[in-house]
């Protein structure tokens, strides 16, 4: 079907897009490489000269690179564990017969409407403050002392509030692909006999893995950038500064764009191994 | 659907689905409450949840200095045109990756996906730098273009999915009665690609509305969308929570609403092609 | 148009020189502190003077400072009119970036800006922002727990007294804590506040050499003494409070004491917001007998990128925005209380502000604080709580990251010490101090 002519005119449809996003990726990309191998700070009057691999080496050699990766991958894994786990049992919830299913569904999916920003406001100010939060409250009420979110539990905290803002986007997924499950084919097995956890390991869950890996796909492109949430509520301090934080501060609170954009090349570095990485186990997943 | 199930196991479903989702609602109905409070009674102990004296007095204070309509405005142009942007640029190429897929087919949509891992703020400085050359500071179609660029890949991604979904028969049983590419795009596959192509609409439409570094950092007073009205009342001096959430539930209702009503759609096509 | 026509005319009359130039729209970025609310509050007032109007760029504190950063050190020019701080106006003022203000008119009258302000928002004797207000630190106090504790508060305490003051003052079951700090991450926040009082317990940032001091004896000193007492008789979870959190404890009478910037006096007082406004007290910030009081120096100030297109409607803005004028319209508006403090002399003077309960006090702490001689020892940098070297912003910001983990019992006070002496010093290598 895919003649000489229309692969001619697949590949100009597709060049708009493609040109478009190789500019997008491969400007800023050249610039931040360029910036990388310079002396560049503003505060000091811009362009001091070329530093070699100076910025480079100083980046990974600072006492918060290692750690930064580290909480990178804690965040990433932590709301990935949370919202596929949660949201598998989410959905497999919402999937039964119920009453007011619709209204249901609309308050589950809501959290997922709400900017970053605000949600990491609201859950730091009003929850999770320990003196005028709700939780605070609550754990008064109880006769407890009310947990130091910020700083006594700063990454929990953090994942929580992410968890939630994409818990929906994961459930809403999740949901489509249980309800595509043939019915007969469960209905066979619950005839059979087998025990709804049998059932659920060797029937429903190998359905989902497809959606699975959509899920891990999409959320580990976003959750690699999370910012809002981080820069609101603790600013970097009590080990929450991921690479991205990291290099925020490079750039932007110290004014060394070299090392900044040294930081971004590791940065690039970093979503590569993820990219090849997911790309294997995804790549597989949905080619079959 | 056979499967018989009794009154008590769809009330015991019921009970747990609702218990679980107006927790999960919990901090946004918190939220707008909050915002009828008085500031005294937004921190009370033990905290007040309906008896309290509703009052619209936040929502005028932050009229009153910060004008909404402008912020929305900008929100609006800057979500829906660069969504529709995105749509006329991917549409295109979603198309022949899904009818005329090659070899490099799935590795030109990973590449795409992984421009997307570029952390903003690494390249803050070039694109600001970029922004002045091109006089697009402050600029709602500068913002247009550059969210227009980072959504891309999911709407090529989302398109690509359902168009791919589309059997290829349909196409050629059209072409036997002689229909012409016009006609077959315009009568046969646009109809068929209309729920996707909405649910991808609104998808983006709402990631757009939420993107909040580029359109901080890029913006001043003209083009300033909702993310920067947040920014002005994220923590100022004295007791903020009702205020704060006044301006929350005035930057949140629109997508909100929207969402709610189009949940149908966008919850149809949110699938990313994990259905087969 | 009809509205320009106008405008030009009501110009025309109030003012000759203003019909001269074409009405402009000036771009003005600001901080969301009350104070700034209020001038946005009375913009109609300048445009109606003359002709000019304003869109405000309105955000919060690290918001702004990123926001303007950028624009400034790439020569945006988004905006022509930048609320800037002490820290930054030397920088940026040494670096050719703002338009300097040495051609203010007469009616004007510069010098009656305070001393201390002016030479901190001056490079090389030249003015380079105009402070809108003026701030320094001191001890806000309830009356009431002192008398229930049964201490009198001396004008000029020392920290040894504040702790055991604090210590008699804190009741956990009523929910009152003696004191409140701020031990929030933050070169502004948490930063700001060990650094001032750091200098009084003969603590610095850097030696002659531009050497991190880390090491030394001071700064253990300043951080154990601290953390002891916040742990005996501050707040729960003051790792993460800063100057906002502790305003809302304290105007909830959840604080005895609480030593924070002098513009917080009017908020507290203003029974408006405050359960306690009417039984707070106001003392100098403590010293510890080395001759230095921990009390900082800071000014909000208006300045006009150098790229700026519309540098003459922009000083006519600054004029109105920081002349003895403005403090009377406030005045007449919101009365004398509210009136954006410590930049005149002349407010001082004024028998109206006599009245207010912090006017006098605040003017003590402000003329006790020197930028140019901050520390027990001699320092080879300008500044009380910050030093006015471009790589402090981002050096004190990963330093008062370690000290609040520190707060937070997340490592020890030695610990943190210790990796602020290396990452200060790493970073003062890598731009070639050392």
């Amino acid at each position: 079907m895919a003649t000489q002519h229309s692969r001619a005119a697949a590949r100009i449809m597709m060049a708009p897009a493609v040109i478009l996003l190789l500019g997008w990726m491969l400007v800023p990309l050249t610039m931040t490489l360029y910036f990388s191998f310079k002396n560049y700070l503003p505060l000091r009057g811009g362009d001091l000269g070329w530093a070699g691999f100076e910025n480079y080496t100083r980046f990974v050699t600072s006492s918060s690179f290692w750690p930064s990766i580290l909480t990178t991958l804690i965040i990433v894994g932590g709301v990935l564990f949370i919202t596929v786990v949660f949201g598998v049992l989410l959905a497999l919830l919402l999937d039964r017969p119920m009453w007011g299913q619709g209204i249901v569904r609309i308050l589950v999916i809501a959290p997922f409407f709400v900017m970053p920003t605000v949600s990491a406001l609201v859950w730091k100010n009003m929850f999770m403050d320990p003196t005028n939060g709700l939780f605070a409250h609550l754990w008064r009420a109880f006769g407890a002392q009310p947990v130091e979110w910020m700083s006594q539990a700063s990454l929990p905290s953090i994942i929580i509030i992410v968890s939630w803002q994409w818990l929906p986007f994961a459930t809403l997924i999740l949901l489509t692909a249980i309800q595509s499950l043939d019915g007969e084919q469960l209905e066979a097995s619950e005839m059979d006999g087998a025990p709804a956890l049998k059932r659920f390991w060797y029937i429903i869950l190998p359905h989902l893995s497809r959606a699975i890996t959509v899920v891990i796909l999409i959320q580990t492109i976003f959750l690699l950038a999370v910012f809002a949430e981080i820069f609101v509520t603790t600013g970097g301090a009590f080990g929450t500064k991921t690479l991205s934080y990291l290099i925020f501060q490079r750039v932007l609170e110290s004014q060394n764009i070299g090392l900044g954009s040294a930081g971004g090349v590791y940065a690039i570095i970093l979503a590569n191994i993820i990219a090849i990485f997911l790309m294997r186990i995804v790549g597989k997943n949905l080619d079959n | 659907m056979a499967r018989t199930v009794t009154t008590r196991q769809k009330a015991l479903n019921t009970t747990l689905a609702w218990a679980i989702g107006l927790l999960i609602f919990f901090p946004i109905l918190w939220t707008i409450l909050t915002s009828f409070k008085t500031e005294g009674q937004a921190i009370s102990d033990p905290p007040i949840f309906l008896f309290f004296d509703w009052t619209l007095e936040n929502y005028a204070i932050v009229q009153e200095r910060s004008d909404y309509l402008r912020f929305l405005t900008n929100s609006v142009i800057i979500a829906v045109g660069s969504t529709l942007l995105g749509i006329v640029v991917a549409v295109p190429a979603a198309w022949s990756m899904a009818f005329v897929p090659s070899k490099r087919t799935k590795d030109i949509l990973m590449w795409m996906l992984s421009t997307k891992m570029l952390p903003a703020v690494g390249v803050l400085y070039p694109i600001y730098l970029l922004f002045i050359k091109l006089g697009l500071l402050d600029n709602r179609w500068g913002l247009v273009v550059v969210l227009m660029l980072i959504n891309l890949p999911i709407i090529v991604w989302m398109l690509y999915t359902y168009f791919k979904e589309i059997p290829g028969e349909i196409l050629e049983a059209a072409r036997m009665d002689g229909a012409t590419l016009r006609e077959e795009i315009l009568y046969i596959l646009t109809p068929m690609a209309v729920p996707g192509i909405a649910s991808t609409i609104l998808l983006n439409v709402i990631l757009a509305w939420n993107e909040a570094f580029w359109t901080l950092n890029l913006t001043a007073a003209k083009a300033a969308p909702l993310t920067a009205f947040i920014a002005s009342y994220s923590s100022p001096e004295g007791l903020f929570y009702a205020k704060l959430s006044a301006a929350s539930t005035m930057a949140i209702a629109p997508i909100l609403i929207m969402g709610w009503f189009s949940q149908k759609q966008l919850v149809r096509g949110l699938t990313f092609g994990a259905v087969k | 148009m009809k509205y320009t026509v106008r405008a030009l005319l009501g110009a025309t009359a109030l003012c000759s020189a203003a019909a001269l130039a074409h009405a402009e729209t000036l771009t003005i970025a600001t901080v969301n502190n009350g104070d700034m609310i209020r001038m946005q509050g009375l913009t109609d007032d300048f445009t109606a003077k003359t002709g000019h109007t304003v869109e405000w760029v309105t955000l919060e504190e690290n918001v702004l400072r990123q926001r303007v950063t950028t624009d400034i050190s790439t020569n945006g020019g988004a905006f022509d009119i930048m609320t800037i701080g002490m820290y930054e106006t030397p920088i940026w003022g040494a670096n050719g970036w703002l338009v300097p203000l040495d051609d203010l008119s007469e009616e004007y009258n510069v010098a009656d800006i305070l001393p201390a302000m002016a030479g901190g928002l001056s490079y090389d004797g030249t003015l380079y922002a105009a402070p809108f207000y003026g701030e320094s630190s001191m001890i806000m106090y309830r009356t009431d727990l002192m008398e229930k504790a049964g201490l009198e508060m001396p004008t000029a305490p020392t920290w040894s007294f504040i702790r055991e003051a604090a210590a008699a003052m804190t009741d956990r079951d009523a929910d009152i804590n003696g004191i409140c700090l701020r031990g929030k991450a933050g070169w502004g926040e948490g930063g700001a506040f060990i650094t001032a009082m750091g200098n009084s317990f003969g603590a610095q940032w850097f030696d002659m050499d531009w050497n991190a001091t880390f090491d030394g004896e001071a700064w253990a000193n300043t951080l154990n003494f601290f953390k002891g007492m916040m742990d005996e008789s501050g707040p729960a979870g003051y790792a993460t409070n800063g100057f906002n959190e502790n305003l809302s404890l304290f105007q909830q009478g959840k604080c005895g004491m609480w030593i924070d910037a002098t513009v917080a006096a009017s908020f507290v007082t203003n029974p408006n917001d405050s359960t306690v406004a009417d039984s707070v007290g106001f003392a100098l910030a403590p010293d510890n007998g080395l001759g230095k009081r921990s009390n900082w120096l800071w000014a909000w100030a208006l300045a006009i990128p150098a790229g700026s297109q519309k540098t003459d409607a922009a000083k006519q803005f600054i004029e109105w925005a920081t002349s003895t004028s403005y403090i009377e319209l406030v005045a007449a508006n919101e009365g004398w209380a509210n009136v954006p403090p410590g930049a005149r002399v002349s407010l001082y003077e004024n028998p109206n502000y006599k009245d207010v309960p912090f006017a006098q006090m605040t003017l003590d702490s402000i003329l006790s604080a020197d930028p140019l001689n901050a520390t027990v020892n001699e320092a080879p940098y300008v500044g009380v709580q910050f030093a006015a070297i471009p790589e402090f912003a981002g050096i004190a910001t990963d330093v008062s990251q370690e000290f609040s983990a520190a707060y937070a019992g997340q490592q020890t006070v030695e610990e943190a010490l210790a990796k602020a002496q290396a990452l200060t010093n790493d970073a003062m290598e890598a731009a070639g101090y050392r």
